[in-house]
């Protein structure tokens, strides 16, 4: 019983030491959405900037509503997202300090390879209408992030308003892009998706691109730092180095630099200061 | 898809990578510290509702048995607002880091420490009621003597809360942030892969998750069964 | 206690559950060193008169006066034993009456070699036979060196030689001036051990005699009945 114990206290030590090795005294903590994190992108620039400034960064990888509800909580130093007109509203409220733009990608609408609605193309309306048209199965993200925000602006533009059509062939999942995209994949159906998740995704089975290059597919992300003003403990000068970095040469380089089998996912175009 | 898997979680345990290793290791040391302090607060209050003879008794077996099935989601979001900077206990920082999913996790065990607790030292106070009265034992030393003498039956109910802290995946989701090489754990992990549409990578991981389980069930079972020898 | 050879006195003592009536109005005393066996029927209430001499339960009218409660142990017809080593029940039947820390391993050893069971001291108690369970108990007692006795069916579920061994003991326990309240089924076993038999029907005292006087047909008609009843 006592040797048990002994090596149950032991393990539990051994585990106490490999976590405390990881933990780091300098980190901020950054909201941000789950296609730059399980793209891929943030293991890629994590590490170079923690090199640099030797800040460790947290990423709490959520839809862009979410993270932006997070941070007006406080529960984050800086938040990095795509939803412009979410994140304006954010900065006119006072949560948020400055945006700054960091780098876009762009949405592509996703569905069967034999493209029942015959939505093919490079123009996301008549793609849309189309879907509505035959009555396509459509999975909708539903969970206020920026890609659903995004969709319903193209559905909008459309001239279709899903929320007025309860009808079955619309489906809301209420979840994260990478589950969304696996329901997708299981019941054939058309989905909005961001490049960059489309392409790190592996569960593809029949899913292919049905509509990519539309001008108004652009998907922009933006940058800012929680507010001190409104949550004094928000680690200002560690989160604006983050910032900074990010919008500066070195951060943007290594984002043009990041690719998956040779496809470069995002494309910075901070605006130089 | 399920050999490949197999395949693909022995592969990844013998590469011997330091990630999958900090992630089991955080799961363990999170769900052990997390049993240990459930079967701290779980195990004196089973063992009290066990001996206790007022009237609230009934009702206090109905809460202990209904908190067993507490949704963990609920219970994440609960400690996510109290914890939150905006929470009344954001001052502490805790939220995203490993000790919120401790205390999600305590609390989510705790309630099926104290039942199991109650149930083993009731049926053993059953036993041994008579006896107590004649030594004139104090209410302290009934308490730990009945602790100390269902220690093998009361493993088997530290396993069980351990086992469910260990294969949670909602509240240490929502509370820890699965924050990469800080809060993920396998089940978090798991989560991630899947999301991510990599299915085979997050078998894998269930693999090792649930062979985990298993050892640890052989385990509690070999001393039991070793205790029912020895000790009757 | 008014009389300083009198270990335990009963004045028109007895126990109610609701309207049913388990003894009426006994009076008994117990001297110093006696061996006295309690007869009777099943349901006539010897458990019940032994567990209010021992206060296991109060009398609901009457009075009852005994020696300290520290100063009274009793046996029970399945012997209740902590899962742990025979000399382990030992040292915990000592802790749980207060001794000092530094007087147990030697009182507990002594009990052990009293009751023939000094090679047992490591074996796990529950992995004894039931003869030398009920010694054990019997030891974890005697370490106490008890004033009084009490012995509920001691021998009720063994066979011959272990029923020798168990009367054995406990005539070495009395010899050492413990007084000894025992109850039993076997006519046979009350021969060999009583000095004084009192006998119950149906929650009354009808006889209070020498065990000599009792078996050469001094007694009351209800005795003699159950008598005649067992031998044929």
């Amino acid at each position: 019983m006592k040797t048990i114990a002994a090596l149950i206290l032991g393990a539990l030590l051994c585990a106490v030491m490999s976590t405390s090795a990881i933990a780091q005294d300098k980190f901020i903590i950054v909201a941000s959405t789950t296609s730059t994190d399980q793209s891929g992108l943030f293991g890629h620039l994590l590490p170079r900037f923690q090199k640099e400034a030797g800040i460790a960064v947290r990423v709490i990888a959520l839809g862009t509503g979410q993270a932006l509800d997070a941070a007006r909580r406080g529960d984050a130093d800086v938040v990095f997202v795509h939803d412009k007109a979410a994140e304006e509203k954010f900065v006119s409220e006072g949560f948020g300090v400055t945006r700054l733009e960091v780098m876009y990608n762009d949405f592509v609408l996703l569905g069967p390879k034999e493209d029942p609605a015959n939505a093919k193309g490079n123009d996301i309306k008549a793609g849309l209408k189309a879907i509505f048209g035959s009555q396509s199965i459509f999975i909708s993200r539903g969970d206020k992030s920026g890609t659903h925000a995004a969709e319903l602006r193209y559905w909008k533009a459309a001239g279709v308003d899903p929320a007025a059509e309860k009808k079955s062939w619309y489906k809301e999942v209420g979840q994260g892009m990478g589950p969304a995209l696996n329901t997708s994949a299981a019941a054939n159906g058309y989905i909005l998706a961001d490049r960059a998740t489309w392409l790190a995704f592996k569960n593809r089975q029949n899913l292919g691109i049905i509509v990519e290059g539309d001008r108004a597919l652009f998907n922009q992300y933006g940058v800012m730092l929680v507010n001190p003003a409104k949550h004094p403990h928000v680690k200002k000068a560690e989160g604006q180095a983050f910032i900074d970095w990010l919008v500066a040469s070195a951060g943007q380089a290594a984002i043009a630099e990041y690719k998956i089998n040779g496809e470069q996912l995002f494309f910075a175009n901070a605006k130089k200061m | 898809m399920i050999l490949s898997s197999l395949l693909s979680a022995f592969t990844l345990v013998r590469d011997g990578d330091t990630g999958l290793f900090n992630i089991i290791g955080l799961s363990l040391f999170v769900s052990g510290i997390g049993t240990g302090i459930a079967a701290l607060i779980g195990m004196p209050l089973g063992a009290w509702v066990a001996l206790t003879r007022s009237r609230t008794r009934p009702i206090l077996i109905v809460f202990l048995n209904a908190c067993m099935g507490l949704p963990p989601v609920v219970v994440g979001l609960v400690i996510y607002l109290l914890l939150s900077r905006s929470g009344p206990l954001g001052s502490l920082g805790w939220l995203f880091t490993p000790k919120a999913m401790i205390i999600a996790q305590a609390i989510l065990i705790a309630p099926i420490i104290a039942a199991l607790t109650r149930q083993v030292i009731e049926d053993a106070h059953a036993e041994y009621r008579d006896w107590f009265a004649s030594l004139h034992l104090s209410t302290l030393r009934t308490v730990s003597t009945l602790l100390f003498d269902c220690r093998f039956s009361l493993l088997t109910a530290l396993l069980a809360g351990f086992g469910r802290a260990i294969a949670e995946v909602g509240a240490v989701m929502i509370v820890g942030g699965n924050i990469n090489g800080f809060t993920r754990v396998m089940t978090t992990s798991i989560a991630l892969e899947t999301s991510k549409g990599d299915l085979p990578l997050a078998l894998a991981l269930g693999v090792i998750l649930i062979a985990i389980v298993f050892a640890l069930n052989a385990i509690a079972h070999a001393i039991k069964s070793y205790a029912a020898r020895t000790y009757g | 206690m008014v009389d300083r050879n009198e270990v335990l006195r009963l004045d028109a003592a007895q126990v109610e559950i609701g309207e049913k009536r388990l003894l009426c109005a006994i009076s008994l005393a117990i001297q110093r060193g006696e061996r006295v066996v309690i007869l009777g029927a099943n349901g006539a209430g010897k458990s019940t008169l032994l567990r209010l001499a021992h206060g296991l339960i109060a009398p609901t009218r009457g009075n009852r006066e005994s020696v300290p409660a520290a100063q009274q142990r009793m046996l029970f017809q399945r012997p209740p034993l902590l899962r742990t080593t025979a000399l382990g029940n030992v040292q915990f039947a000592l802790r749980a009456s207060g001794m000092p820390t530094q007087r147990i391993d030697t009182l507990a050893a002594q009990a052990l070699a009293a009751c023939g069971l000094a090679a047992f001291a490591t074996r796990h108690a529950r992995s004894l036979s039931g003869g030398e369970q009920q010694r054990l108990a019997l030891a974890c007692a005697w370490a106490c060196a008890p004033a009084l006795l009490f012995a509920d069916e001691p021998t009720a579920s063994l066979d011959l030689n272990a029923v020798r061994e168990v009367e054995h003991a406990l005539l070495k326990l009395n010899a050492d001036g413990a007084a000894i309240v025992l109850t039993t089924h076997s006519l046979a076993q009350a021969r060999r051990l009583a000095q004084r038999i009192i006998f119950l029907h149906d929650g009354q005292l009808t006889d209070d005699l020498p065990a000599a006087q009792f078996f050469a047909g001094n007694r009351s008609q209800q005795a003699t009945l159950f008598i005649e009843g067992e031998v044929l």
